[in-house]
């Protein structure tokens, strides 16, 4: 405890008034003032103004990529890709779904876009479906075995990455339906799967979440009529939560993996998740 | 005598001068993306007027060819743009600044004034606060606006997951419509935004750098205001 005597002191103390060390500043004159603020905000506003337009310089003359499952975008912008995906598939649910639309509104003239994949010579009667277990095992399943299969049609807008969308009349087996009859139960627990056209020149990837919703179809007929050849004879992949260019023309092989397959388009600097 | 007056909040003249490079590239990756299926025009009675895009106009600011890399630049500066315009909001409204700026009941009727003022065909401009009826419209729409380029863009981006997005734009279709036309109204903003500023002079550019102005104190108003009962209705 203090003694009285401490107490009074410091009362003493406080009472001193406190010693100027500055000399007061001058008013600033209204000039001063507005040169000060003036000088201030300007420098301000062109550093930020240089710092920004040197960090659009950085991401734009930013390197590409080295392509390997992507390629071709600057590799800053892929990483934003890649994240900004993340982002999005938590909003992905089977409960959201395409929009569907008569059959007296689908078109009657498909748009065709490319034949990229499927523009060689082809025996549609050799053709098998391969599908690459992960045991190992692989199975060929001719288009008599999916036609046996329940068959789901789709009137949908589909969505071309380019901009263009057209209502399209589709049928075949859903994935998930193809995915149960032939005991495929194991290879889905993987993240992706894997599509390739029989000449192996068009290729997609497709995380599980998007190949197991339940529009996603593996198709066989169009407008009611089996596949025509620059459609992608005799199946093909209709997916309606991607853009068109993982519809894949042509399967020839499926497989399953849990990195990335590669995507041809992926390749080129699109976004590899393309989904709607 | 003159004097400063305070006139923008350092929030709004950070997120004016962000917004406009980030905009600026959102316009020009939308160039890149919509070049790859350019069909939208203005046509009337059968005759094309307008044609989005001439190509002259595609090769002078070289865009052909360059879809890939259009999104990869629109789907990350849409952050930037998204981010910037929600914080500008918020802080409109939790300042009180947004008093200022939503038109009120005259507005429209004055902005009308303001225009025929501002054309030279009338002589005496509606008495003004920060901002005149004009500007109240014009700058409430452009916020509107940006709310709109977010969710038509969303219900592009996302179809399928915000469905009801692109159901509430009319379809994709027509979403995608709307989200190009609101492109075409930030242009034509900018243009008369541009213009506007340069007649206002340096005084009121000044203002959105470093935040005030200079006024007489005794004030002699540069435009001749009415009396206010003339304007009240």
């Amino acid at each position: 405890m203090k003694s009285r005597n401490q107490v009074f002191k410091l009362c003493q103390k406080m009472k001193q008034p406190v010693k100027k060390t500055k000399k007061l500043k001058k008013e600033l004159t209204l000039n001063q003032k507005i040169n000060r603020r003036n000088f201030i905000s300007f420098t301000t506003f062109g550093v930020l103004g240089v710092t920004a337009y040197g960090g659009w310089r950085w991401l734009y003359t930013s390197p590409i990529e080295v392509t390997g499952i992507t390629g071709g975008a600057r590799k800053p912008l892929r990483r934003a890709l890649n994240k900004t995906e993340l982002f999005f598939r938590r909003f992905f649910s089977n409960n959201n779904q395409v929009r569907t639309y008569p059959k007296s509104m689908a078109a009657k003239n498909v748009r065709h876009n490319s034949d990229i994949g499927v523009d060689g010579k082809f025996d549609v009667a050799a053709w098998r479906l391969q599908v690459n277990k992960i045991t190992g095992e692989k199975l060929a399943i001719s288009i008599d075995e999916l036609k046996a299969l329940p068959k789901t049609e789709i009137i949908f807008d589909f969505k071309c990455v380019e901009g263009w969308d057209q209502i399209q009349h589709w049928a075949g087996v859903r994935f998930i339906d193809f995915v149960e009859h032939f005991q495929l139960h194991d290879e889905t627990r993987l993240g992706y799967v894997g599509m390739e056209t029989p000449d192996k020149g068009y290729y997609i990837g497709l995380d599980m979440p998007s190949a197991m919703h339940p529009q996603t179809i593996l198709a066989y007929e169009m407008n009611d009529k089996p596949l025509p050849l620059n459609h992608g004879q005799p199946l093909r992949l209709i997916i309606p939560v991607k853009y068109g260019i993982k519809n894949l023309k042509r399967i020839g092989s499926i497989s399953f993996s849990n990195q990335r397959p590669r995507d041809y388009w992926a390749e080129q600097g699109y976004d590899y998740y393309s989904g709607l | 005598m003159k004097a400063i007056k305070e006139k923008h909040s350092l929030a709004m003249r950070w997120c004016h001068w962000v917004n406009f490079p980030i905009l600026t590239i959102m316009i020009w990756s939308g160039m890149l993306i919509y070049w790859a299926n350019d069909e939208y025009k203005i046509t009337l009675f059968g005759h094309t007027y307008v044609q989005f895009f001439p190509d002259w106009y595609y090769h002078l600011l070289h865009i052909p060819q360059r879809l890939a890399e259009g999104m990869a630049f629109h789907f990350l500066f849409m952050w930037f743009f998204t981010l910037n315009g929600i914080f500008y909001i918020l802080y409109t409204i939790i300042s009180g600044e947004w008093r200022e700026l939503v038109p009120t009941r005259h507005s429209f009727k004055e902005a009308f004034l303001v225009v025929l003022h501002d054309l030279h065909i009338r002589k005496m401009a509606p008495p003004q606060n920060k901002y005149n009826a004009a500007q109240r419209i014009a700058y409430t729409a452009i916020i509107v606006m940006g709310i709109g380029s977010v969710i038509t863009g969303l219900a592009i981006y996302k179809p399928s997951q915000f469905y009801y997005l692109t159901w509430l734009c009319g379809g994709y279709h027509f979403a995608r419509i709307i989200h190009f036309a609101l492109t075409l109204g930030y242009v034509f903003f900018f243009l008369v935004h541009v213009v506007q500023v340069i007649l206002a002079g340096w005084n009121n550019f000044r203002s959105v750098i470093s935040g005030f102005e200079i006024v007489d104190e005794k004030p002699e108003p540069s435009i001749q205001t009415m009396p206010k009962d003339e304007t009240a209705s």
